[in-house]
């Protein structure tokens, strides 16, 4: 068992705009791409060019049909990855204390010299959001790229994670919950963010905004004919549009 | 127990090199870091116009590109039968020398006997040139089977294309209305733009068959029968006519709506009214008499009637009034419900007028009037593939400028503006040129514009000169070529035999044909004399793509971090609406194989074959390689490939060659940007101060303002011809469709063949994943995690219908083939159509990947149910499945029929392992 700390000073996280999400996997490799060369061991792909290829991700993009009770059916396109849970279970579980949440800034980290792969975190993780890694083994999961956003080697505006610095839509934010204040607590705020399955338990950090009301009916603002065509015939009409120009 | 320590000051690269994307069209800049030489990761470069820093999944990817295993190794030469994988290594300069021997008697006799078609080709103005100083007619790149409609009827409508020729403006736009939008064209551009309007709560609105993508996040979604856009459209037009919101201002001053129509009957019938000076004038409002179209203080009267002849605005309004346009009318075809298409054009209306804002920006148009301010209408659209695959795709297309047009809302702020050198009229472009003579370079561009009859690419006994028949009545305005066409016609020597055909980065036996196995036939068919039919091959490709087998030369290219490239103002430039913009790429790795740089090999080639404009009158290389044509190539005096660090450095559009340009373009992060001045951001076809600064920035040589062609003159000068009148005629097969589709106003048919699909009552239409691209990444060992295997998907009704369950297949029928595919469930569809992803599909064996790869066991092509003829009509004539008017492929006209077949493990057609010519792929590189 490995202990939480009581709190955090910050409570860095992400929020992922499901109403600007158009599930196009650039955070999906942007984040192996990052992760590959950066934090822990590399992200292996085993049988990369074989008839079942596979490797660790450490965020991944999923798309869900939706069929509301009415209107028409949607597509969902839900990006999956660590959400940095205040309770997280993934901790708690670890039996020597490599799962550990920093007391500083809230990120859930591996400590990989202390992991013996055991896999009991991803067991306990209730958003699947751990991955073994086959060739290290050892126990891979989004750091909020630790290694980026205190990076002084960087620009200071690309100390964000990986996956929200390349967004093309711009629908991952990068901040703290913490502060009320922050650009992500009060975008969440204004658009409802969630957490989530709070059922849980797990107190996530990250939160997901909900796509907006869709295909609302419209309002009831048709367009009135100007005059009965059928009736003044189109030099009739013609006569009444042009004398609208004035 | 204590925190680890965690380092987080590492630095990312000992260096960084800026250079240019090349894992879609888009183009974007990016930084890629290397460690002591070698390529440790690659992210969007915040500096650059196109994407801004961000990058897509295929873009984040390119270093899995870059280590593929499927990269050839050297030049190969075919030793056994074509298709059998039987390869020697050879020397470049052997391969160069084979090139040269086989070049060389075709050049001297018949120029016309080679067929240099490029793919996926980002050189273009170059590849163009090589072949024009090679003599032959028969060049073109993958336009024609791509979205040539999108871009001939942008061109002959306003000027400009959707496409990346332009982009709404996304910081005014408060409605946006994408048509047929997948997510390749213009893929991060459209991404970003969606994500401004997403954080400030825009509308945007998607009307797609297919809800994925931009479709899924658009607030509102019309899920159109495909085909039935135009139709659509032009009810959108009825009901803003009738209700009288059209913007009249802009018809009046922008747009031919008020030129005259020529009533008389004869050969000028329906001709744009000319006075005697061949000029076309207007009424004015002020006198009632005729005024020069451009002249200053002008008001053109749209309701004019002289001597007969009425306006085009009249013409117009007139067709779209009738009640075969109304929405109840219409809502059966297009399967949207009259109540929606009322309420879209209410919304339209609302917000082009309703919602209308003016900027505080002076400026003086081409007449020399003054305006204190910019009218800003917030509605903008875009449109791609799913609008113009069709053989109604280019009526379709103007259909939809038109209702930009109609509302005031293109090149305005909060509408849709192009991106320099465009605006551009028709008038600005070349013609087609195409007559072939021994030995002789051709006498300007091949791809161009066609005015009228006169400029079709026919001889005079009738036949095309070209392979492919573009430029001719069976598809007059094919700007693009039709390389779809150039196998299946030189396969069956219609209009005539070619002995080379010579390809660059084009997949033709596999996903960039119609009718694949058909193609594999066509490649390996033998005469009586033992000989193939298509005599020889070359080939360049950077990878061991399923086209290779087929080749009798390989000319094996590098990858995009290995070498030189321009993306060019004279060809498809990475401009913004507010900056010209022009970029390169540079090797910032060295190949670690015997493989060249294509265009350098061009060059070296041409000198070779004595190619004048690459060659010394010593016979020397004019140019070192490709890098140094791009530097010193001179199209017009002082006009070049790089508008950027010109002259002394500090010349931008014009100027002398300068040796330093791309250092100082890899200094700039590998791109150059010439800002519009303020002032002429708008309204830029008939601003002076736009286009004073065309003009100096080299994209024309005199201002060219010109009006909107609402009604298209090129146009009806064909369905003239047609009708018979003036010495060229159509031959009389062609009459019929030429009245029709060259209609000069436009205007809605069904899709062709709509008749032998009476039996296939299901819509097939394939899209880009955003995650993959055409096979480019198909290979891509983190890309084929996200996208190994493709399903058809289907509607909810026809799952239902024919009681399908998960781990089903589906056999699907066309009327010209038959596959056996996996399918899944999808809901937000449209009910009559179903879709799979383009080009996961791969042949076994190629792509280094295992034969057992789930792209080439279960993933499968719709290309099968596709034939690039429309089925035989018994009037002896081979029908194009094409757009009549510009020869565009139409692959989303496909229809077929849908039946279960129960759980299986491969798809059919299953075709035989394709011989290696790269060792299979193990690890990660």
């Amino acid at each position: 068992m490995t202990a939480l700390p009581r709190s955090t000073e910050k409570k860095l996280g992400l929020v992922v705009d499901l109403d600007t999400c158009v599930g196009c996997h650039a955070c999906v490799t942007a984040c192996k791409g990052w992760n590959d060369q950066g934090y822990g061991a590399p992200l292996s792909d085993q049988n990369p060019y074989g008839a079942d290829p596979s490797g660790t991700f450490l965020n991944r993009v999923h798309s869900y049909s939706v069929q509301p009770e009415e209107g028409f059916a949607q597509t969902i396109n839900f990006p999956r990855s660590c959400l940095h849970c205040e309770d997280a279970p993934c901790v708690t579980v670890c039996p020597t204390g490599a799962s550990y949440k920093r007391a500083e800034d809230g990120i859930v980290l591996v400590n990989e010299d202390a992991c013996i792969g055991c896999g009991l975190c991803s067991w306990a993780c209730p958003y699947g959001a751990r991955e073994m890694d086959a060739d290290a083994g050892v126990m891979k999961k989004c750091t909020l790229c630790v290694d980026r956003i205190y990076n002084e080697t960087l620009p200071e505006e690309d100390r964000e994670p990986a996956c929200v610095r390349t967004c093309p839509t711009g629908a991952r934010h990068f901040g703290d919950f913490a502060d009320p204040d922050s650009k992500v607590s009060r975008l969440s705020a204004a658009r409802g963010g969630y957490a989530l399955m709070p059922e849980m338990g797990t107190k996530p950090v990250n939160r997901y905004l909900p796509p907006r009301k869709k295909d609302r009916p419209q309002e009831a603002s048709l367009l009135a004919p100007l005059l009965d065509i059928k009736a003044s015939g189109f030099a009739g009409w013609l006569d009444r549009v042009l004398g609208k120009m004035g | 127990m204590g925190q680890p320590r965690v380092e987080t000051q590492r630095p990312v690269s000992d260096e960084v090199r800026k250079t240019t994307c090349y894992m879609c069209a888009c183009r974007c800049g990016i930084n890629v870091h290397l460690n002591s030489g070698k390529v440790t990761y690659i992210e969007g470069n915040r500096d650059h116009p196109v994407n801004k820093g961000v990058l897509c999944a295929k873009g984040a990817s390119g270093i899995m590109q870059v280590t593929a295993p499927s990269r050839l190794r050297a030049p190969l030469r075919r030793v056994g039968p074509r298709g059998s994988g039987a390869f020697e290594e050879i020397s470049w300069d052997e391969a160069l020398s084979l090139a040269v021997d086989w070049l060389k008697p075709l050049r001297e006799e018949a120029p016309e006997k080679l067929a240099f078609f490029t793919g996926r080709d980002q050189s273009q103005s170059f590849t163009g040139w090589w072949a024009q100083q090679f003599g032959t007619p028969n060049y073109a790149a993958h336009g024609g089977f791509c979205s040539v409609n999108m871009a001939a009827a942008g061109i002959y409508t306003i000027g400009g294309a959707f496409w990346e020729f332009g982009q709404p403006d996304w910081a005014h736009t408060k409605l946006f209305v994408m048509f047929g939008v997948a997510e390749d064209h213009d893929s991060n551009p459209i991404k970003i733009g969606l994500g401004k309007l997403k954080a400030r709560g825009a509308r945007v609105i998607g009307i797609n068959p297919i809800r994925t993508g931009y479709n899924a996040v658009a607030d509102d979604w019309l899920g159109i029968t495909p085909g039935t856009d135009g139709l659509l459209i032009l009810s959108l037009i009825h009901c803003l006519l009738a209700a009288g919101k059209i913007d009249l201002d802009y018809l009046a001053r922008w747009t031919n709506a008020p030129l005259l129509v020529n009533e008389a009957e004869g050969p000028e019938k329906g001709l744009i009214l000319k006075n005697a000076e061949s000029q076309p004038f207007v009424i004015d409002k002020r006198t009632g008499m005729p005024a020069p179209w451009d002249g200053a203080g002008v008001q053109p009267d749209l309701g004019a009637v002289w001597q007969g002849h009425r306006t085009v605005f009249q013409h117009m309004a007139e067709r779209y009034l009738d009640e075969q346009y109304a929405p109840e009318a219409v809502e059966a075809r297009v399967g949207i419900p009259a109540a929606r298409i009322r309420a879209l054009a209410a919304e339209l209306a609302r917000v082009a007028f309703d919602e209308a804002f003016e900027l505080p920006v002076e400026w003086t148009d081409f007449r020399g009037d003054r305006h204190k301010t910019m009218l800003g209408r917030p509605v903008s659209f875009h449109a791609m593939r799913g609008i113009s695959a069709h053989s109604n795709g280019f009526q379709t297309a103007r259909a939809l400028h038109l209702l930009q047009i109609v509302l005031g809302t293109v090149e305005v702020p909060g509408g849709y503006r192009l991106k320099p050198p465009y605006p551009k009229p028709v008038e600005a472009h070349p013609t087609p040129h195409f007559v072939a003579a021994a030995g002789k370079p051709l006498s300007g561009p091949h791809l161009g514009y066609v005015r009228g009859p006169e400029n079709l690419a026919l001889k005079e006994d009738g036949t095309p000169w070209r392979i492919d028949k573009a430029f001719t009545w069976e598809n007059p305005f094919s700007a693009h070529g039709l390389m779809h066409m150039v196998i299946p016609n030189a396969h069956a020597g219609d209009p005539y035999k070619v002995d080379t055909l010579f390809l660059y980065m084009a997949n033709m036996s596999w996903n960039s044909s119609m009718n694949s196995a058909r193609v594999m036939e066509m490649l390996t068919d033998k005469g009586e004399d033992g000989e193939y039919v298509i005599p020889r091959i070359i080939y360049s490709d950077a990878y061991a793509s399923e086209m290779v087998a087929y080749a009798d030369l390989i000319l094996p290219d590098t990858t995009y971090l290995e070498r030189h490239d321009c993306i060019s103002l004279l060809d498809r430039p990475i401009s913004e609406p507010d900056a010209a913009g022009d970029a390169i790429r540079w090797p910032v790795v060295e190949a670690d194989r015997d493989v060249r740089g294509f265009q350098s090999v061009l060059l070296d080639l041409g000198v070779r074959l004595g190619l004048p404009g690459m060659t010394n009158p010593d016979g020397t290389a004019k140019f070192r390689d490709y890098a140094d044509y791009i530097v010193n190539h001179q199209r017009r005096p002082g006009v070049g490939p790089l508008i950027g660090f010109r002259g002394d450095g500090t010349a931008e559009g014009r100027g002398d060659p300068n040796p330093d340009q791309l250092q100082r373009y890899i200094e700039n992060g590998g791109f150059y940007q010439a800002h519009v001045p303020e002032g002429a951001e708008y309204y830029k076809p008939w601003n002076a101060a736009y286009q004073d600064w065309a003009v100096a920035t080299s994209f024309y040589e005199s201002p060219q303002p010109y009006l909107f062609s609402i009604w298209s003159e090129p146009m009806r000068k064909f369905q003239l011809a047609a009708e018979g009148q003036g010495f060229i005629q159509p031959p009389d097969h062609l009459r019929a469709q030429l009245k029709l589709a060259m209609d000069p106003l436009p205007l809605w048919y069904p899709p062709f063949g709509e008749d032998a699909a009476a039996g296939y009552p299901v819509h097939a239409l394939t899209q880009r994943p955003m995650a993959m691209y055409h096979s480019w990444g198909s290979q891509n060992a983190w890309l084929r995690q996200i996208h190994g295997k493709n399903y058809l998907y289907l509607p909810t009704k026809i799952w239902e219908a024919e009681g399908f369950a998960e781990g089903d297949y589906a056999r699907v029928t066309s009327p010209t083939g038959e596959i056996v595919v996996p399918v899944a469930h999808m809901a937000a569809l449209n009910a009559d159509t179903v879709w799979t992803w383009n080009a996961i599909g791969k042949r076994k064996g190629a792509w280094a990947l295992d034969e057992g790869a789930p792209e080439a066991t279960e993933g499968f092509l719709l290309n099968h149910l596709i034939s690039e003829l429309l089925p035989e009509k018994g009037d002896g004539h081979r029908w194009s499945n094409s757009d009549p008017v510009t020869g565009q492929a139409a692959w989303f006209d496909l229809r077929v029929k849908i039946a279960r077949v129960g759980p299986r493990d491969h798809s059919e057609p299953s075709f035989p392992v394709l011989p290696r010519v790269v060792p299979k792929g193990r690890a990660r590189g």
